[in-house]
């Protein structure tokens, strides 16, 4: 039943054909044989008898004549421990030199968890980087988006990331990804000793669009395999304004009505289904997602970061080399920042507070106003967090960046200037 | 009656083509039955022989030929003891129950009763043989946690109706019956303490309608004191993401002073719903001292679950809320976020290719909004007891920008506006609720006219604050940048609340009109200052004093001398009360009624 074989193709436009077949089901995938070789392709709309498939290769040198052969099942993928240290494409074909895995097929599209089934999320991931640990912790099972512009380091920081955050597995999902950058991730993560933890799923720019749209998939489906066997899994995604603009392709090839700039309508179920794979199983393991995305013309209101910032539990911005505090939320740190230290949340607080003073400051004395003693206190206070904290290059653990902390409010302010409660402030103010 | 049938024509995404044969009707309820699972969908389009349903499922596996039975009913929820403490989802199904059923994950296909159907009920009668009754009268009641919940005729029932019999005290599960009724014609029916009712339609077995008047307190300072909620109001929150919509919204699931709360989690984060799971049971009702748990229901649809069920989720909630109102209870109804309901009834008009209309949004996408929120209201039941339903409603704003059709169009049909702004959330101000552009037709705990006392300040100091970043401090007089330090001060340790701290939350009423006349001295005075740097050393000090006076438990020691400090600081700054603020601070709360 599953391998009939068609070969009506009715019309080819885009990455869309369709075909005239019957007995099809929805989101099945087929074989189609074209000239330059084999691809597979996916059901995405049923009228009758005409069917449509989106074929991953692309649709150029398809003939009407080719023919297609329907495999009877969904997207699978083959799961087992050999998956790590290997790279694949967005089918599932290795991009390495090693063999092709057959075993274990598991299904790549699966239901949402039950939420009752999850957990609350309450392990702080440690990735001593003051701006992520004591600003916006980062959480287990925490999904958040790193919004930046291109150009900036976000590739590095990620790498940065998956060699020091304590994970047991690394899921890397690439997508439109410069070849160097490619290159780039496989060699740090080599040389740095976590390839062997780690499972790549690579569309580089050149790669035809469909794959695009199945590398979250590939890598979330392989994520959730592992949270399912005890481990603690981080999925590192990037970039996924390319899986929507991959989409919004697919979606006006179509013909369907674009709601915001091109895009679909169902955008932010489409990013929300991906992201929403980020969970903390009650008895079992984790998956945590890290995405980039990155804003054209740096527009935090462009359809991708906005709706990806409504699905996320927070973001970092990443803006001229450093993640920025304002903007930049972890919305899970309260979950552990009561249980790191004390002092974490108040001392956090006050510190972003008189930041965002001492830019209001620096605006004043860019419009040519003079200084008072106040704001002289605020110029020198935002230098040394600027420097001490937020550079990328920073690398200490958390309770040494608070302490550091109160050591700069002191260096900068009186005490009841911070506007912290004096209770904290017996006990933490650095003593003179 | 009739089971109809049909076959799968056509599939795309959630929308599934279907042709049938003889009647079926709009809104019915059908099942795809594909791969041994059995797909729960609603019809939302006929065209001669071809229906449109939505599937409430992934449709992945399902082929032209499959068949396609109607069962003759709406969606429709169950109503009957045992709601309370429940999570549902979109559909009414308990999500504990299908994870005892399948495990991790929602597979589809499979579904639960809404009410455990085993469990036993005490049932005191109220009615006799002969009485006559109609839809939304009471036949008896049921102990439910702390609630007394009332058993009805159901609301569906037209006409009179003649008790011939009813059963006696003792226990009874949701599906036995408890009274045999007899319509005009003398045909019986028995009712059972559980019912079903379409969600669509409202419930509208009361006897009057009132306007909302009285406050639900949120223990919000910034909310009850100048933008409240009445009970029987409906309120907005738009806001940009990270701005603390959902934070808010879990706050006043805590606090709010209402009998019943249920939060409808709608297209938003699974995350939200756990850190509600785990955080309830623990936590206790100050009303009843028992587990919050057990005045809420969880209706959970999140992002990831299939959109169709989405749209209905919110329409289960109100129904739930409508159902407890009828018991002359009072209910919130919190939904997060009516944007993404919007989003999905876009979803299903984009691909029945409906004409669009702005943002693609369908053009029936204000009256669907306004329609759900006229289902709040304070109502006068036929027994003279009053309830009411509250609903407060999210709404995530493309881009943050409240230009866009979702935001106007609630803002058209709500009583009250908490706008979000980014600012203020960057600047951790929590929360976030601007007070530039917030507004609220009902009335606070706080006298109008010291409510509007503070309000002027905020503009005033607002405008002057703008003003000195054009023309620098130097160009501002004193007497403009101690307004400007009064509005920071009334901002900084009034509108701004720790809501992680369980004191700061929990600002009660009266607290927050003894804190608000102490503030109204500090802002209604002059003060002996020479220049501004004292006067900023001065509120510096003010404001310290304050925040830390917030956190001590109302009208406790600590409270008395943290109050002492800040007078003795007013006496130090040679504090003198104008006029104005002095006849505010006389003669009380008494508002008018």
């Amino acid at each position: 039943m599953g391998n009939k074989i068609f070969s009506r193709i009715e019309s080819i436009a885009g990455s869309v054909i369709t075909v005239r077949a019957t007995g099809v089901r929805y989101n099945e995938l087929a074989v189609i044989q074209t000239r330059f070789g084999k691809s597979l392709a996916e059901v995405n709309k049923i009228d009758g008898d005409l069917v449509s498939l989106q074929v991953f290769a692309g649709c150029q040198g398809v003939s009407t004549g080719d023919e297609i052969r329907f495999l009877g099942h969904g997207m699978q993928l083959s799961f087992s421990e050999d998956l790590l240290g290997r790279i694949f494409n967005g089918s599932g074909l290795p991009l390495d030199k090693g063999p092709a895995l057959t075993e274990n097929l598991q299904p790549v599209i699966r239901p949402s968890v039950n939420p009752t089934k999850r957990i609350l999320a309450n392990r702080m991931m440690r990735t001593n980087i003051p701006m992520i640990d004591m600003f916006n912790t980062l959480v287990v099972s925490q999904k958040l988006p790193i919004f930046s512009i291109s150009g900036e380091p976000y590739n590095q920081l990620l790498a940065r990331i998956a060699m020091q955050a304590e994970a047991d597995v690394i899921v890397l999902g690439g997508m439109g990804l410069k070849y160097d950058d490619f290159l780039y991730f496989r060699d740090t993560l080599a040389n740095g000793g976590a390839l062997a933890k780690t499972v790549m799923f690579i569309h580089t720019a050149s790669d035809p669009i469909v794959e695009c749209m199945k590398i979250p998939d590939m890598a979330l489906a392989t994520a959730e395999q592992f949270a399912l066997q005890d481990k603690d899994v981080l999925v590192l995604l990037t970039d996924m304004t390319n899986f929507a603009d991959a989409m919004k392709e697919i979606a006006i090839t179509q013909e369907q009505v674009p709601s915001n700039r091109g895009y679909p309508g169902d955008l932010y179920s489409q990013l929300a289904g991906r992201y929403e794979k980020a969970v903390d199983f009650e008895d079992s393991g984790s998956v945590t997602i890290l995405a980039v995305t990155t804003m054209p013309g740096d527009d935090v209101t462009h359809p991708v970061p906005d709706n990806t910032g409504y699905i996320t539990e927070g973001q970092y911005y990443l803006k001229g080399g450093r993640i920025e505090p304002f903007g930049s939320l972890s919305r899970l740190k309260q979950n552990v920042n009561s249980l790191t230290r004390k002092d974490h949340r108040s001392l956090m607080d006050a510190m972003i507070r008189l930041y965002s003073a001492y830019k209001d400051t620096v605006e004043k004395k860019n419009m040519g106003f003079s200084m008072n003693k106040w704001d002289e206190k605020l110029l020198k206070y935002g230098d040394l967090f600027e420097r001490k904290l937020m550079d990328l290059s920073v690398n200490l653990s958390l309770e040494d960046a608070l302490d550091l902390g109160w050591k700069i409010l002191a260096d900068c302010f009186d005490r009841d200037e911070t506007g912290i409660k004096s209770e904290l402030m017996d006990e933490f103010w650095p003593a003179e | 009656m009739t089971e109809n049938t049909g076959k799968v024509t056509g599939i795309n995404g959630n929308l599934v083509s279907v042709e049938f044969s003889g009647n079926i009707s709009m809104n019915e309820i059908c099942y795809v039955d594909v791969e041994g699972a059995s797909l729960k969908s609603e019809v939302i389009r006929i065209r001669g022989n071809t229906a449109q349903i939505q599937v409430y499922e992934m449709t992945g596996g399902i082929r032209c030929g499959d068949p396609v039975r109607f069962t003759g009913d709406m969606l429709s929820a169950e109503l009957g003891p045992g709601l309370l403490g429940q999570i549902y989802d979109g559909l009414q199904n308990p999500l504990p129950v299908l994870a005892e059923q399948a495990g991790w994950f929602l597979e589809r296909g499979v579904y639960a009763d809404s009410l455990d159907p085993e469990k036993k009920w005490t049932f005191t009668p109220l009615v006799k043989a002969g009485d006559r009754l109609r839809a939304g009268d009471c036949v008896g009641t049921v102990p439910e946690g702390s609630f007394v919940h009332k058993i009805f005729v159901p609301f569906d029932l037209l006409g009179r109706y003649t008790v011939r019999s009813v059963a006696e005290k003792g226990d009874y599960t949701v599906r036995e019956p408890v009274a045999v009724l007899a319509d005009e014609k003398g045909a019986e029916l028995s009712v059972t303490m559980s019912f079903k009712w379409p969600v669509k339609r409202p419930v509208k077995c009361y006897a009057e309608r009132l306007a909302p008047v009285e406050t639900m307190g949120t223990k919000i300072r910034l909310i009850d004191s100048f933008f409240p909620v009445a009970k029987g109001g409906t309120y907005c929150i738009p806001g940009p993401f990270g701005a603390g919509k959902t934070v808010l919204q879990h706050t006043t699931s805590k606090y709010a002073d209402v009998d019943i709360v249920i939060i409808a989690a709608c297209g938003e984060r699974a995350g939200e719903v756990v850190e509600t799971l785990t955080e309830f049971p623990k936590l206790t009702d100050p009303k009843t001292g028992r587990s919050l748990m057990e005045r809420t229901i969880i209706i959970c649809n999140t992002s990831s679950m299939p959109v169709a069920s989405r749209e209905a989720s919110v329409y289960t909630s109100v129904t739930l809320a409508e159902y407890y109102r009828q018991m002359g209870l009072h209910v919130l109804l919190l939904a997060d976020s009516t944007s993404r309901w919007a989003q999905a009834l876009r979803e299903m008009s984009g691909r029945l290719e409906e004409i669009p209309g702005e943002e693609a949004f369908p053009a029936y996408l204000e009256s669907c909004i306004a329609g759900f929120y006229e289902r709040a209201g304070y109502v006068r039941l036929a027994d003279g007891s009053v309830g009411s339903v509250t609903i407060g409603g999210t709404v995530s704003p493309a881009g943050g920008n409240f230009e866009e059709p979702v935001t106007q169009a609630t803002l058209k049909v709500v009583g009250a506006f908490h706008g979000l702004s980014r600012e203020r959330s960057d600047a951790r101000k929590y929360p976030a609720i601007d007070p530039l552009i917030s507004w609220s037709k009902y009335r606070g705990v706080i006298r109008q006219d010291k409510a509007d006392f503070c309000k002027k300040i905020i503009v005033h100091g607002d405008e002057i604050g703008s003003m000195m970043k054009v023309v620098g401090e130097e160009g501002t007089s004193l007497s403009d940048y101690i307004i400007y330090l009064k509005a920071e001060l009334l901002d900084a340790v009034y509108l701004q609340q720790n809501t992680f701290d369980l004191t700061e939350a929990n600002c009660t009423t009266p607290r927050q009109r003894y804190v608000l006349d102490k503030l109204i001295l500090l802002l209604g005075s002059d003060f002996a200052l020479a220049d501004k740097e004292e006067a900023r050393g001065f509120f510096n000090r003010i404001r310290q004093k304050f925040i830390d006076w917030n956190y001590t438990a109302f009208e406790s020691e600590a409270f008395g001398k943290a109050e002492g400090e800040i007078d003795g600081l007013y006496a130090a700054g040679a504090g003198r009360l104008s006029r104005e603020a002095g006849n505010l601070l006389k003669g009380g709360e008494a508002d008018g009624k």
